[in-house]
């Protein structure tokens, strides 16, 4: 039995480490691919309805956000609970839209300043009195192309 | 033969192949998500030059109070029987100039698709969530329209040539020649039911 005497007890064999830089490279290359930048937090509730008939917003470079929602749990001591627009990182009110927009624009390079487009990120349950202030903002400063950024499904589960 | 080693090495070489094996398979897999919504236009703010007389039976009103309940052309409505009604009034073309529209031709509603208006009017009180859905619906009434003249003449819809028309992917993948017809399609089915929806200020009351 000379083929299995040779057995060292206790001794564990060593697990060769050579590939652990390949999986750490393979995991990396997994989150980089995957993972999408955020520009700002949300403050707000932010459930978006459902649409079918939707369009996607193709190059982000040319796409100023606008949140509107209630504010969410931790900023509802501060701000109350009816919806508030978002600009950014802070919550802004109606007349800073105008502003916000032209400075939006003006960071942009020459080329895009004219077909940029607005998207409208609103929670399902905010009024339309805010979105047609907003909607009235935008046209005082010539920004005429929105996007009312929805889901995909059904239109009819909105009014559930 | 007495072994000396402990265990044998586990050849380590095959594991660059695995790792690269997995890494092209999530790049292929995995899409960055892209937002999407209903794009519209909103009015400028000069108003135009001269006013336009445009008669009462080219404009087909919607209303929607704070309820979310909709008065159609003053008649109550059901939602679901909005996209209907709208397609109707667009393609009535009560002047018989529309060689494509299959409406009623009732002298009461829409003279031709290019002077067919929809008008959508809101309460400030309005959910927003309903306002997407009449939304959606006024423009899929546009688009089933748009549907079913691209699929008569091209064989396909027209909500599939816009989409190959406005991805970017395609710039890179058609031919000029290509592209330019494609827009000239689109462009022909889109004169053929212009989508002419306007936004009226919101009510208070």
């Amino acid at each position: 039995m000379a083929k299995f005497a040779k057995k060292k007890d206790g001794d564990l064999p060593a697990v060769s480490t050579a590939s652990l830089p390949d999986i750490v490279f393979m995991l990396l290359f997994f989150f980089m691919t995957v993972t999408t930048m955020k520009d700002s937090s949300l403050l707000v509730e932010n459930t978006l309805p459902n649409a079918t008939e939707i369009k996607k917003l193709e190059k982000k470079d040319r796409v100023v956000y606008i949140y509107v929602g209630k504010p969410t749990q931790e900023y509802q001591k501060v701000f109350g609970t009816e919806p508030k627009i978002q600009l950014n990182d802070k919550f802004a009110n109606v007349d800073e839209v105008g502003s916000y927009i032209l400075a939006e624009r003006a960071k942009k390079p020459q080329e895009l300043q004219n077909v940029l487009t607005t998207a409208l990120k609103v929670d399902k349950n905010a009024n339309m009195g805010l979105i047609a202030d907003i909607k009235q903002q935008l046209r005082e400063v010539n920004a005429l192309k929105v996007n009312y950024t929805t889901y995909e499904g059904n239109a009819f589960n909105n009014l559930q | 033969m007495p072994r000396r080693k402990g265990a044998p090495e586990v050849n380590a070489g095959s594991m660059a192949d695995i790792a690269f094996l997995l890494l092209i398979f999530f790049l292929v897999t995995t899409t960055i998500e892209t937002d999407a919504g209903l794009d519209r236009m909103l009015p400028p703010m000069e108003p135009p030059e001269e006013d336009v007389v445009i008669k009462q039976k080219n404009i087909f009103t919607v209303n929607i109070n704070k309820n979310g309940q909709l008065l159609v052309e003053d008649e109550l409505m059901d939602l679901k029987g909005l996209r209907k009604a709208a397609m109707d009034f667009l393609e009535n073309g009560a002047d018989g100039t529309c060689n494509y529209c299959k409406g009623r031709k009732d002298p009461a509603s829409s003279d031709n698709p290019s002077k067919a208006i929809i008008s959508l009017k809101n309460d400030r009180e309005t959910k927003y969530s309903t306002y997407i859905t009449v939304q959606n619906e006024l423009v899929g009434a546009y688009n089933d329209l748009r549907n079913r003249e691209a699929q008569r003449i091209f064989g396909r819809s027209f909500v599939e040539m816009e989409g190959e028309y406005l991805d970017p992917k395609n710039k890179d993948l058609f031919t000029a020649s290509q592209l330019e017809k494609l827009k000239d399609d689109v462009k022909r089915i889109q004169d053929m039911f212009p989508q002419k929806l306007s936004e009226a200020e919101t009510t208070s009351n």
